[in-house]
């Protein structure tokens, strides 16, 4: 994975000095609360309902076992001994003080992270595949295109004042894991006939109050135009983004009203200018950075069979880890969703035992995924046995991946000062009730937004939930139909909302009238909406 | 309020009021824009123009930077002026987008400026300003290795 040289960590530890003088001048006052807004939120520092917040990056959701060592002291050591893992693949710490924050960063400059540009109307985190370097289906590792945005977007003049935050995702594979149609930018590697790699750019798609998937723009953009290009879109995105209304202001609004061939056209006229002034690295940078993300040498030769005996094991090994490109071996996905905990937190010990077995089994790296859960990428199949019962004693082995309890859900009510009703207790209502059938049910993906804003990605939920504020009442509407896979679609509300124990009940029905309609065991629930409609879905549950 | 100016030139200037756009007459030497007005419809005027305040109604307004940058890119020499709700901390995004001075509502601590502008050893990008981003200084020493 990527190592800071002399100057990236120069920059990391330049930013911990400059907040930590903004922090001494805010707390001798120097600083107004206005003024100091941007400046802690460019830090990824919110205050919300009960204390401040802090987001940590994780580019591309890539940990080393050091990394993770250190999101476990900080939770010990600055929050209440856990932390909670985001749906952009970052972590974020519930309890922080203000005067504590700058010994943090410096905490995390110490295993070169940050928390550059987690909040803000400003690039955010760059996002990817969390199968990298793993999948069979990929075609390049992403994360050295992600890694030259990261540092290409990190402090940059012209676009940290946009009219809203912007969110890019790569991916290098044809199953897309990184919902690159749902993001402001995704970019996704394709290959020509000479085998050579260019990039695919699509622009406008977002969750939040106005749902789109997003529109091509460029089929195929050389590598060595990347930055330039990006500079054209988001130097269009910056002038003529909408600035007069929050709700308006993502580039999913521009793109839409302009019409994405007009949106195009722009981008392709101020690419013509910016291209000339020399904005792009030479080829040898984008080497330099893949050099970092050389795949490990695994034994091909690792046995593929092993004892399955065990039911609870082999159930497990069904259900959370995927082929890897290397034979012998495997991706394990670590659910955080044990039915009845909090979808995506995760406990200091337990951060430290996974950074145990990613040092001994996983070639020493740990990824985030926009689901919520950890995914060990490289392990030996014949340590799979090993690595399942450790965590089964720290109760990390639940199999559900992509299952019914595998909830996405944001903070809520119960932290958030957006949010307009908890999402995490009916997470957790749902997760215990659907368990003791989701074998049954197979995959289904259910996910949960506590206000319109979807960082819950109710939008691309087989099964989405959404909470709003109805006349000083949290009510629950359901959506039906969503993907943000590389067959992605936005769900639809099926009707009126519900209470808390109402959505619960809504949510059974739907599921009882799939497992009624479906045509077999394969079908899935997303199929059979998309085959048989609404209809049976709305008659089931208001019927 | 000639102490609040922030000002990176050492040439004397242009201290005349600035037109706005729309009033704008070819020849003039001094002109103001406002975030949505397009920075290009000066690029034919350039050579008559000293200054070109650009104006920062809110902290949010972001459309400056491009504005800034447009004008460096089309070649203007004089003096960028960003006018209105501006931070000392943000002196560092404003001088690299091709700005040379500053009026902010509240006059900025010197000595915080300073600092500001001093702090970060590299930059990753190119931009307006003459600081040359870490992907050139990695080639070139990688460059001085291999020889």
């Amino acid at each position: 994975m990527y190592r800071y040289d002399e100057f990236d960590q120069a920059i990391v530890d330049a930013r911990v000095a400059e907040f930590r003088d903004q922090v001494a001048r805010r707390l001798r006052n120097e600083i107004s609360e206005e003024a100091f807004k941007p400046l802690r939120l460019m830090n990824g520092i919110y205050l919300q309902l009960h204390a401040y917040m802090l987001r940590v990056a994780i580019p591309y959701g890539t940990l080393d076992s050091r990394q993770l060592r250190m999101l476990a002291h900080i939770a010990r050591r600055y929050d209440r001994g856990y932390g909670h893992f985001t749906t952009r693949q970052n972590i974020q710490y519930n309890w922080m003080k203000l005067e504590e924050m700058p010994d943090l960063l410096a905490d995390l400059a110490s295993v070169e992270m940050h928390a550059f540009q987690t909040s803000g109307n400003c690039i955010r985190n760059i996002s990817s595949d969390q199968f990298a370097a793993a999948a069979a289906d990929e075609i390049a590792d992403p994360r050295p295109y992600a890694e030259l945005l990261r540092q290409w977007s990190t402090l940059h003049p012209e676009f940290s004042f946009l009219p809203r935050k912007f969110k890019i995702a790569v991916t290098g594979s044809a199953t897309d894991r990184a919902a690159i149609q749902l993001h402001d930018i995704g970019i996704k590697l394709v290959q020509n006939g000479d085998g050579e790699i260019g990039l695919k750019v699509l622009v406008g798609g977002g969750m939040g109050r106005t749902p789109l998937l997003a529109h091509v723009i460029r089929d195929w953009l050389p590598v060595a135009d990347y930055l330039s290009y990006m500079e054209a879109i988001l130097r269009v995105y910056n002038r003529h983004g909408r600035r007069d209304n929050i709700y308006k202001a993502r580039i999913k609004i521009l793109v839409n009203d302009l019409g994405p061939a007009e949106f195009a056209r722009q981008v392709e006229d101020e690419w013509a200018r910016v291209k000339p002034l020399g904005l792009d690295p030479p080829p040898s940078e984008l080497a330099r950075i893949a050099a970092h993300f050389q795949p490990p040498v695994l034994d091909a030769s690792a046995p593929v069979a092993i004892d399955l005996s065990d039911p609870e094991f082999a159930q497990w090994v069904a259900v959370n880890t995927h082929p890897h490109k290397v034979p012998g071996h495997a991706i394990v996905t670590i659910s955080l969703k044990a039915p009845g905990e909090i979808p995506g937190d995760a406990s200091a010990d337990q951060m430290d035992l996974i950074a145990d077995l990613a040092q001994a089994h996983a070639q020493d790296e740990i990824r985030v995924t926009h689901a919520q859960n950890l995914v060990l990428p490289h392990v030996r199949r014949d340590a799979l046995f090993t690595i399942w019962q450790a965590l089964k004693g720290a109760g990390l082995a639940t199999a559900n991946l992509d299952r019914a309890s595998d909830i996405i859900s944001c903070p809520g009510l119960d932290y958030c000062t957006l949010a307009n009703a908890r999402s995490i207790p009916i997470a957790q209502k749902l997760a215990v009730k659907l368990a003791p059938q989701e074998a049954d049910l197979g995959e289904l993906k259910i996910k949960i937004s506590g206000c319109i804003n979807g960082c819950g990605h109710h939008h691309a939920g087989h099964i989405g939930i959404l909470g709003v504020d109805r006349k000083g009442e949290e009510n629950y509407q359901l959506l039906l139909g969503g993907s943000g896979a590389e067959d992605a679609s936005l769900a639809k509300i099926l009707g009126p909302g519900f209470d808390e124990n109402g959505i619960v009940n809504a949510v059974e029905k739907v599921i009882g009238r799939y497992q009624a309609l479906r045509t077999g065991p394969d079908e899935r629930f997303l199929d059979t909406y998309r085959r048989v409609g609404a209809e049976p879905f709305k008659e089931a549950v208001y019927g | 309020m000639a102490e609040t100016l922030f000002r990176l030139r050492s040439d004397a200037g242009h201290d005349g009021p600035a037109v706005a756009l729309a009033d704008y007459q070819p020849g003039g030497a001094a002109v103001r824009l406002e975030p949505a007005d397009d920075a290009r419809a000066l690029i034919p005027h350039l050579p008559a123009l000293a200054r070109i305040d650009i104006a920062f109604p809110k902290f949010r307004e972001g459309r400056g930077y491009s504005a800034a940058r447009i004008l460096r890119e089309a070649g203007f020499a004089g003096e960028i002026r960003a006018v209105g709700v501006l931070y000392v901390d943000q002196l560092a995004f404003l001088v690299r987008a091709g700005f040379d001075a500053v009026l902010p509502e509240t006059p900025f601590d010197a000595a915080v400026a300073k600092a500001t502008l001093a702090r970060f050893p590299h930059v990753y990008m190119k931009a307006a300003d003459a600081a040359r981003p870490v992907w050139l200084l990695r080639e070139e020493a990688a460059l001085a290795g291999r020889t």
